[in-house]
């Protein structure tokens, strides 16, 4: 029994069943409801008040309802509804409890095409950043490396990524602590920065090295500019790829450590590591600038101060764009890596939405991920925890993790040690950009694999 | 919920500022709905004077999460999938971490399986000051028998209460499992374009959750969803596809972008369900088990941090659940909240004049992690937390927010009567070491300074040679 009614039938019928108005329901012109005898059937007790015909009219005016969005289910159930109005034989109310709507299998798949759009709020590109010259440009580097250039999410349906990230591994210029899992690695070259830059590019498949010059901390062994940056030039010699190069951390001496670096790689556009705000970036941004290096703009976790040293070095020191890469701090996986990583995809959004003090690439000092407990420690200090299992495999994940989830920030660049990790950040965010091939089983077949 | 101006969920309040809700007014309860603190139900009037039926049915609608929440499982256990609101965390925060499904088959002996269930009940990992724990159990049908299937999932029940998915496309199976499960409200994996008009039927007869798996197809699978929701059953799952490698890759999580992008930002009502993904896959792809469980860890990474409501896993090993559960634990924090404890001082056991008191700070991981260490080990002691805005100790003996002076002064606020203790000893961090001099002069005397491991997982082997101080 279809046929069609509209909704003035549909008011003159409610209208001789004394129901005097739809509460709140104001019908506007006229519409044409379809009833299908077959859509969901009504329990006894609505038919009991209305009779058929005005129960399938009542359910497809719910169906109306549901579709515009009000929460039939909750507040309409048939029976409430009915038993409002009067109370039913006791008999018959049980029996409408009983009863639930006849549920009929569709007779077929409906057809639906899905269909979204892109974020049209995007505006500007990451600048693009070279690092490392070849002959040809005043260098000495077989390849150079370009960051940035992203005009979308890392990622996103939205535009392709043209550059994959890279990861620089360090190296340090005298024999440090370092977790076991990362420790064996390094033993046979920890004495020599050149075989160990080469070891790093060679076996594991470092972009780029970075030589940290850490022994010219005051506190360690004060090292002289002049005699460290030594080291930096037999890196250079030993391996093909571009550099960066880091300090000590220290405040005094960085600045004047860093400028020295500058200018003994006139031509080489090493990435100079790192300008901060307490310390003299205005000495260490110019010696960039007057040497054709990149700058390491480095904050703690806050996107103003990030937003404040990008200014200051391009206004006051007058750094190119191409010449700056920045550095909002990585906090590790259970070491507030939350925070980094907001702060890095707000930093990210807020360039790509138009704010030009943050379309910069972005480095993280993954290595960060070895000082949380959980990365080295044999076993658990707390005795309810599970068994921590081993901690050779458990660091390299750390570390991973740390990495992958600021490249889905954004990270262009990362400072890595584990050379398992290395090799997993360059698959994962490869693979993801769809470049990398490989046989994809057919993943119907999971729930029946032998594992 | 599209709305943001708390004067739109106003106007459908009772108005009368009666502060049951705990709000001083209707007007600051509307904006608690909008930053999702504040339930529809924890306003008394709206709920139970039917004169606001109206108003309550109008809120609900407006306070409906943008991707629909659905629920898995019953009683305690019961999980809420899905129910965000945002592309992006900062832009509030996500709100239900994706459950973590670990998978066990039929073809499992009894007692392996009776352990691998276990382990993944009982596993836990303490962190800022909660559990870390896995919340259901897949159950995958290699055998396709249904008896077998119904055997396992028995077994699998009486030896657990997390929640289920059921894993199999042949719908002979699945009945078999929810004959067993079905009170349990388990979720149903999967209805597929073949076996949809059987699985339809079982997912109504035993009003469960259902998941539709249309792999790599997104038309196909927004098709599957009007079927489903055409039927009346829209306690729905989507299954875009988890491909472990190569292209499909990429391709799978451009599908979760899209997916969630359509459902938050675009609202489109009839694709906006919670989305699975299956980190599993990465076993099909590789023998070695380091190999697979590491590339299992990384795609749990990837849908995470982009979309997955919900998944199936299979590494049970610590270096790989440690890690994701951390990640997860770090995306679905609340960026809203400090993550800082109230500075002052604490007890951790039944303290007395014996015992130590520890210095910290009160940064959340950072208090946490030494109260833990100190307790899980029964050590009775005070720990005071200093404030240091919430830096951790050794960022804020660096930056300057832990100090002698802050400490000694803290301590003062306390009230803290030293010559109650029959030793007096106030326990540094060992990252804090360079003040104990400095201390040492300010307490002239009320206390012995006494300086700690660097690490407070170390402090119960620190006691045992130095406490009681000689
Ligand atoms: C996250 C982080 C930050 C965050 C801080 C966030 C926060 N809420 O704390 C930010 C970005 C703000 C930050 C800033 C700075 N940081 Co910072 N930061 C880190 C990082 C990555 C992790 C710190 C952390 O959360 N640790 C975890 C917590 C639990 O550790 P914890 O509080 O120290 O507690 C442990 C121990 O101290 C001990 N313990 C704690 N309480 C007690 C009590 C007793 C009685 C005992 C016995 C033991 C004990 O056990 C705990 C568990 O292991 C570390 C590097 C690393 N280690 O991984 C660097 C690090 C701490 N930062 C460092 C520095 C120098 C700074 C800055 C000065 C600038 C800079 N150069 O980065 C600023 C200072 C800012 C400020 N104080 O205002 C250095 C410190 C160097 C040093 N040894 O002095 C570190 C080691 C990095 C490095 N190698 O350069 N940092
Ligand atoms: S309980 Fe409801 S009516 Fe009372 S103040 Fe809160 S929001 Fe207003």
């Amino acid at each position: 029994m279809a046929g069609k009614i509209t909704l003035s039938d549909l008011n003159k019928t409610l209208s001789e069943m004394n129901v005097q108005s739809l509460e709140g329901v104001k019908i506007e012109g006229d519409i044409e409801i379809e009833i299908d005898a077959g859509a969901g059937g009504v329990g006894p007790l609505f038919a009991y008040y209305f009779g058929q015909e005005a129960a399938k009219i009542a359910m497809q005016l719910m169906s109306f309802a549901k579709a515009v969005g009000y929460p039939v289910d909750a507040l309409m159930q048939p029976v409430a509804v009915a038993q409002a109005v009067s109370p039913a034989p006791a008999g018959l109310v049980a029996a409408a409890a009983a009863a639930e709507p006849a549920f009929k299998v569709a007779a077929a798949l409906a057809s639906a095409k899905f269909a979204v759009g892109t974020d049209k709020t995007w505006k500007l590109p990451i600048q693009e950043v070279t690092i490392g010259a070849t002959k040809a440009d005043g260098g000495s580097r077989g390849k150079v490396m370009k960051l940035g250039g992203e005009k979308a999410m890392a990622f996103f349906p939205d535009a392709p990524m043209p550059n994959a990230p890279k990861i620089t591994m360090d190296v340090f210029d005298m024999p440090i602590g370092m977790a076991k899992a990362v420790k064996v690695h390094y033993e046979d070259v920890m004495g020599s920065p050149p075989e160990w830059a080469k070891k790093s590019v060679s076996k594991f498949g470092a972009d780029l090295i970075t030589v940290h010059l850490i022994s010219t901390d005051p506190l360690v062994k004060d090292t002289p500019p002049q005699e460290a940056v030594k080291v930096v030039e037999d890196v250079l010699q030993a391996v093909d790829v571009p550099i960066c190069i880091g300090g000590s951390g220290n405040p005094e001496k960085d600045p004047i450590l860093l400028a020295k670096a500058a200018e003994v790689c006139q031509g080489e556009r090493v990435l100079i590591a790192s300008a901060n705000l307490n310390m003299d970036w205005e000495k260490i941004g110019r010696a960039c600038k007057d040497n054709g290096q990149v700058c390491l703009s480095w904050t703690q976790l806050e996107i103003n101060s990030q937003k404040e040293l990008n200014r200051k070095l391009m206004k006051v020191v007058g750094m190119p764009r191409e010449s700056i890469v920045m550095d909002p701090t990585t906090a590790a996986l259970a070491y507030g890596l939350d925070f980094a990583y907001t702060n890095m995809e707000r930093i990210r959004l807020g360039a790509m939405k138009g704010d030009d003090e943050l379309t910069f690439p972005m480095s993280s000092g993954t290595t960060n991920a070895w000082g949380v407990r959980e990365a080295w420690m044999v076993r658990s200090p707390n005795k309810q925890d599970s068994d921590w299992g081993d901690r050779m495999l458990r660091g390299p994940i750390w570390e991973i993790l740390t990495g992958f989830t600021l490249a889905m920030a954004g990270v262009d660049i990362f400072m890595m040690m584990h050379p398992l990790a290395v090799a997993y950040v360059h698959e994962i965010t490869q693979s993801l950009m769809g470049i990398i091939d490989a046989k994809t089983p057919d993943t119907a077949n999971w729930i029946k694999m032998g594992v | 919920m599209k709305e943001s101006s708390p004067l739109n969920l106003y106007k459908q309040l009772p108005k009368t500022n009666c502060k049951e809700c705990g709000e001083q007014t209707c007007m600051a309860f509307a904006a608690g709905l909008i930053d999702r603190t504040k339930k529809i139900e924890d306003c008394p009037p709206l709920l139970k004077e039917t004169k606001y039926a109206k108003k309550l049915g109008a809120l609900r609608s407006i306070v409906a999460p943008e991707l629909k929440m659905i629920y898995v499982g019953t009683g305690e256990k019961q999980l809420k999938v899905g129910g965000e609101d945002i592309m992006y965390r900062h832009q509030m925060t996500f709100f239900n971490k994706p459950p973590f499904a670990y998978d066990v088959s039929d073809t499992m002996e009894e007692a392996k399986l009776v352990e691998r269930v276990k382990k993944i009940t009982d596993w836990k990992k303490f962190y800022i000051g909660n559990w870390e724990r896995v919340e259901m159990i897949a159950v995958r049908s290699v055998t396709d028998d249904p008896a077998k299937f119904a055997a396992c999932v028995k077994n699998v029940m009486e030896n657990s209460d997390y929640p289920l998915i059921l894993c199999s496309f042949n719908p002979a199976v699945l009945k078999a499992g929810l004959e067993v499960a079905a009170k349990t409200r388990p979720l149903i994996y999967a209805a597929t374009q073949d076996n949809w008009k059987e699985v339809a039927q079982l997912a109504h007869d035993y009003n469960v959750p259902v998941t539709l798996s249309v792999p790599f197809d997104l038309d196909g699978l927004k098709s599957m969803v009007a079927t489903f929701a055409g039927m009346g059953l829209t306690d729905l799952v989507l299954d875009p596809g988890t491909a472990p490698n190569g292209k499909l890759l990429q391709q799978s999580l451009l599908n979760f972008i899209n997916l969630r992008r359509a459902a938050v930002e675009e609202a489109q009502r009839d694709i906006c369900y919670p989305v699975m993904a299956l980190p599993i896959n990465a076993w099909m792809t590789t023998d070695d088990p380091v190999r697979a469980a590491y590339w299992e860890s990384v795609l749990t990474a990837a849908f995470v941090i982009r979309g997955g409501a919900i998944m199936v896993k299979h590494s049970t090993e610590a270096y790989s659940m440690m890690p994701d559960m951390h990640l997860r634990f770090n995306i679905y924090t609340d960026p809203r909240k400090p993550v800082q404890v109230k500075a002052g001082l604490y007890k951790v056991g039944t303290p007395g004049p014996e015992s130590p008191v520890f210095v910290t700070t009160n940064f959340a991981l950072t208090y946490y992690t030494v109260e833990s260490d100190i307790a899980s080990n029964d050590i009775d002691a005070y720990i005071i937390a200093i404030n240091t805005d919430g830096i951790g100790v050794q960022a804020s003996v660096a930056g300057g927010q832990l100090n002698a002076t802050k400490i000694k002064d803290a301590m003062g606020e306390t009230g803290f009567d030293w010559k109650g203790q029959k030793y007096a000893g106030l326990v540094l961090p060992g990252m804090a070491a360079r003040f104990s001099g400095e201390l040492e002069d300010l307490f002239a005397g009320q206390t012995k300074i006494m300086v700690g491991p660097e690490d407070s997982g170390r402090i119960p082997g620190w006691m045992k040679d130095f406490w009681p101080p000689k």
